[in-house]
């Protein structure tokens, strides 16, 4: 799960790191009486406007304006506020602004790079920094490796001031700065272990004219997985920067991705899922979905299912695809006909069900009159469903 | 022969009252797995699977009881990292966790820890092992499968099933398949269980499936491309995935670099693996690599 950078900010404040702080509005009618806090508050007659949206890239789409007066920030929430922000993580159809966070504005002298998450390969927990502040660290990874410096944490002896202090020097840092910035790494674990994240990035974190560091940005990614344990995270999921059908998909326990293509599929299990997406492919199709259904696929998952995909326009046939090992073939292909049945597909089914019971389940889609295409393996069924969707 | 269970495997089963644990027990029990205990906190004393098996409250008093080597896990995901350290602690060897859903930040201290008691992990969120026609330790089902000589090694669970239905239609068998699991962290690695196979006499190819996110299949191409005598067939699913989005599993998200399926199928295939590009060829490539 996401969150936008006014929560990650206030949740790395309530661990004790120096934010760049602010206020966010969430209707022009705020602005003013707003801006006014911020700039008495912080005492500086410059803020900065910044555009929420989960989406990274708000700074090169204009959705991060620096205004030198309460007049001109005025103007840049205008201008932000209920806009739609198109960013290269966006996608062109972008997405819209429904809140807005006034800043203070400070006199940067150096930007920084810090973040942790999990190692998969090691099994550690990795904490990296660069002196390459602000700029897309996958392009620093890739250009100048050496601008990168690493710790890995034990998760079983947790974060070590020593470690603080590698980063801290690898970002040339002296004096009060390194201290400060010490004291921030270790703060940064703190949250990261206690809030069950699996990432905290503040890009930049930076030092001021005056010698302080402070966080600029934060961006925090949560197991969800260990929401359970964390309500007060969970609570500030925002609906509106998701998906919808996702979101849909989610309220039937079922996992859904929406993708470009016309051939909607049905599957169970993730693997095979991704799978039968390659293979439709492969066979001259573009897939429009991945599509879990799951342990168990019975007449409510697969009318679900059926409902989801074909929220889609684009989709012309649908492939289910079942290997049922607990599932039961037979009780699937009832399951489908009875959906298509009172679904009253217009589109084309292409059905492969293999494993247990598939020899009745055959029979029964056999013998039914609803019009679904029965298929015998995967190829089969790719080649079936890519060419119905063709017609 | 076979790799890590066989039929004189002694096995625990935590969380057995359950009702994941109730309806897998007995159908392990069905397929010839040797239960010896099952664990439920607070309901030691009691008799499991229609007075079958005794239920005991800890995994310590399970195994010292009825000297068992080897214990399932179907707790719910809250409990489930308590209930691999318990068995590590009690001296279990090998523990398999079907659990689903268990939070990141535990699993990698579970592994810590696992790794210092020397206990073997599969999982979680996997299928488990089976060992054709002497121990089914998980959820697959049993009736797919076929006695024979080709070893199965998966992240995803009904890829394997798709795989050992491939392999019985060309006409191979297996020794033995193994689900390792599709999480970020898990306990054993395909590199894991490539050495297993390759030490087991019976087995005489592998099918490796893979998926995108990480290094694993990778970490397994390069070691095999140096100690493995054995014919290795792949499969990576996920050529479609869009970058940064999670395909269902927790470790199935394209983060850059050489986690995507085309990077994980060039070096598998520059390391030797005979690569199929069409997950519905798995089983027609393994037999023909076993017949040149």
């Amino acid at each position: 799960m996401k969150i936008h950078e006014y929560q990650g900010k206030a949740l790395l404040k309530s661990f004790d790191v120096p934010i760049q702080d602010g206020i966010v509005i969430d209707t022009l009618d705020q602005a003013e009486t707003a801006i006014q806090t911020v700039q008495q508050e912080f005492n500086t007659e410059a803020v900065i406007v910044k555009a929420q949206i989960h989406a990274g890239g708000r700074g090169k789409g204009g959705g991060v304006k620096y205004s030198p007066t309460a007049d001109e920030a005025l103007s840049n929430v205008q201008a932000i506020l209920g806009s739609t922000l198109v960013t290269h993580q966006t996608g062109p159809q972008g997405q819209k602004v429904r809140k807005v966070y006034i800043t203070e504005a400070l006199d940067i002298a150096k930007e920084y790079y810090a973040a942790i998450t999990l190692d998969r390969s090691k099994a550690k927990h990795v904490f990296m920094v660069s002196t390459e502040g602000g700029m897309e660290i996958e392009k620093v990874a890739a250009e100048t490796p050496e601008k990168i410096a690493k710790v890995w944490i034990d998760p079983l002896v947790g974060m070590k001031p020593f470690q603080a202090r590698i980063l801290g020097t690898a970002l040339k840092l002296e004096g009060e700065a390194l201290k400060s910035a010490m004291k921030i790494f270790m703060d940064m674990y703190r949250c990261y272990e206690e809030t069950d994240a699996s990432l905290v990035e503040i890009n930049p974190l930076v030092k001021t004219e005056d010698g302080r560091i402070i966080a600029l940005d934060a961006k925090f990614n949560f197991d969800d997985n260990a929401l359970f344990r964390h309500k007060h995270i969970a609570d500030l999921r925002d609906l509106n920067e998701e998906d919808p059908t996702e979101v849909e998909a989610g309220k039937y326990h079922l996992n859904y991705i929406k993708l470009d293509g016309t051939v909607g599929c049905m599957v169970n299990g993730a693997g095979l899922a991704m799978a039968t997406m390659d293979i439709i492919k492969l066979s001259g199709g573009e897939p429009a979905n991945f599509l879990d259904v799951g342990g168990a696929a019975n007449v409510d998952t697969v009318k679900n299912g059926f409902k989801i995909i074909l929220s889609d326009p684009h989709v012309k046939a649908i492939l289910i695809n079942i290997f049922g090992g607990i599932v039961r073939c037979d009780r699937v292909a009832k399951g489908v006909i009875q959906a298509v049945q009172e679904l009253d597909l217009s589109v084309p089914v292409v059905v492969r069900l293999e494993g247990t019971n598939a020899k009745e389940a055959k029979l029964i889609l056999a013998e039914s009159k609803v019009s679904i295409i029965p298929a015998n393996n995967m190829q089969d069924a790719a080649q079936k469903v890519v060419a119905a969707a063709k017609e | 022969m076979s790799i890590l269970v066989n039929k004189d495997s002694r096995v625990i089963v935590q969380g057995i009252t359950g009702s994941e644990g109730t309806f897998h027990a007995s159908q392990m029990l069905d397929y010839g797995t040797r239960i010896v205990a099952g664990v439920t906190p607070g309901k030691g004393g009691q008799m499991a699977l229609d007075g079958q098996i005794p239920v005991f409250d800890t995994v310590e008093e399970a195994r010292t009881k009825t000297q068992a080597d080897v214990s399932i896990i179907f707790v719910p995901p809250a409990f489930a990292a308590d209930a691999i350290i318990e068995a590590a602690y009690a001296g279990i060897g090998l523990v398999v966790c079907i659990t689903e859903g268990i939070p990141i930040h535990d699993m990698v201290r579970v592994k810590r820890i696992i790794d210092m008691e020397g206990t073997r992990l599969v999982g979680p969120n996997c299928p488990g092992i089976i060992t054709v026609d002497e121990c089914k330790l998980g959820i697959m089902p049993g009736f797919i499968t076929r006695k024979g000589s080709v070893g199965v090694v998966s992240k995803s669970g009904t890829l394997t099933y798709e795989a050992i239905g491939q392999l019985v239609s060309a006409g191979l068998g297996q020794t033995t398949a193994i689900g390792i699991g599709g999480d970020p962290i898990i306990g054993t690695s395909m590199k894991d269980v490539l050495q297993l196979f390759e030490a087991d006499p019976e087995t005489e190819g592998v099918v490796i499936i893979g998926e995108i996110g990480g290094q694993m299949e990778i970490e397994a191409a390069r070691w095999a491309q140096k100690n493995m005598s054995k014919p290795i067939v792949g499969f990576i699913a996920g050529q479609t995935a869009p970058p940064g989005r999670r395909m269902g599993h927790a470790g199935a998200i394209v983060s850059g670099g050489d986690d995507t399926a085309e990077a994980k199928m060039r070096i598998l295939g520059e390391c030797g693996i005979a690569v199929c590009e069409s997950v519905a060829t798995i089983g027609e490539t393994m037999k023909r690599m076993l017949k040149a």
